[in-house]
């Protein structure tokens, strides 16, 4: 049974995502950031259609919980995409855009079979065991690849402030999605407790740190590594 | 054991991760003027806000009408204040480079709190200035 608060973060994490895409389109953005208007028109389609789950099978129904992984893993793979979307900007001063295309067409294709193989193979026995494991495991590959953008963007200096924010923002629910994965694996008996909200509050606040950049962080405004240190020039 | 290190390593770029993107929200607002309304409201005597006037400029930000975006933002930075807070109290013996830099970036969470309440506090003099020029 699903509580106000549920509902709440629920609502909120639908507006928030449909508010993401108004704003790149607004923005004039969508041919620089059209993967992330993508993925999250995506988020908010899924959020539709995990209502209809529920209201037609229940939130304990063998289906929703089918929907919910599958759907969740498609995101998630999404995700990489507009990571890997983030490479080519990083590196956009650079010749080396042929090699992420290719990198990243190997990495997508190996991560969906993977996931699709895995899924499908225990599509009548979804554990919560493998569920988390699998989820965790996604979510740091997720991590090492921003971790990885991060790194470059550190190292090539880059000054573009929506995009370091959008980094960052991702680094957040990336490394926060797969800590509370590997937590809840770790210590299952503090599912209810704590990791019940975990998730539902991280899936907020990426499409909210998203949106305050897309609102707040105009395309031509600039931040320096020293800033981004925390220290003084 | 693998669990364990996915934990680890997840929980260390999480922090790093936070701390840059508390970094990036900061930046904006460190090298901009206060107004002198701000300062006489907040009672700000010197040239720079102080890291100790973080908590007091928070609350006056809450007494201050108007949702807007930064709200979110300001509880990141008000968690990145408490954090930087422990780090300054545990580093001050061993390590006073890392406790000086805990409490410059305490004293950028400070001039964020500054900037924003003033921003607030303008748009709610203008809003008052407008309805008392068309009153409904």
């Amino acid at each position: 049974m699903l509580g106000p608060l549920d509902y709440f973060l629920w609502i909120t994490s639908f507006l928030l995502e449909a508010w993401v895409v108004f704003q790149v389109i607004s923005s004039r953005s969508f041919a620089r950031y059209y993967p992330v208007a993508l993925y999250m028109f995506s988020a908010a389609f899924v959020e539709c259609v995990h209502y209809v789950c529920i209201t037609r099978f229940g939130v304990s129904s063998p289906q929703y919980h089918f929907v919910y992984f599958y759907t969740g893993t498609l995101l998630t793979i999404l995700l990489f995409w507009v990571i890997i979307q983030f490479y080519q900007q990083a590196f956009s001063g650079m010749n080396v855009r042929r090699y992420i295309r290719g990198g990243a067409a190997i990495l997508l294709l190996a991560t969906a079979l993977f996931s699709c193989v895995a899924v499908r193979a225990r599509s009548d026995h979804l554990t919560n065991q493998f569920v988390v494991e699998f989820g965790q495991d996604l979510y740091f590959v997720g991590v090492v690849l921003t971790y990885l953008l991060w790194a470059v963007i550190l190292y090539f200096r880059e000054t573009r402030a929506r995009l370091v924010h959008l980094v960052l923002a991702l680094g957040v629910y990336f490394s926060g999605t797969a800590a509370s994965y590997a937590l809840r694996n770790l210590f299952p008996c503090l599912h209810v407790s704590f990791f019940q909200w975990a998730l539902p509050v991280l899936g907020t606040l990426l499409p909210l740190a998203w949106a305050c950049t897309f609102w707040k962080v105009p395309e031509d405004s600039r931040i320096l590594a020293y800033q981004l240190a925390g220290r003084t020039p | 054991m693998i669990a364990a290190l996915i934990c680890v390593f997840s929980l260390v770029a999480f922090l790093q991760f936070f701390v840059s993107y508390c970094h990036a929200a900061l930046a904006s607002t460190r090298h901009a003027e206060l107004s002198d309304r701000v300062r006489e409201i907040a009672g700000i005597a010197g040239k720079t806000v102080a890291p100790q006037d973080f908590l007091r400029l928070l609350q006056f930000l809450w007494l201050c009408p108007g949702e807007d975006v930064h709200v979110w933002q300001v509880r990141a930075v008000a968690l990145y204040y408490h954090v930087l807070g422990v780090i300054n109290r545990l580093c001050r013996m061993l390590f006073p480079s890392a406790a000086e830099w805990a409490n410059q970036s305490r004293q950028d969470c400070s001039q964020f709190a500054a900037i924003v309440l003033d921003r607030r506090i303008a748009r709610m003099q203008d809003l008052v200035a407008r309805q008392a020029r068309n009153p409904v």
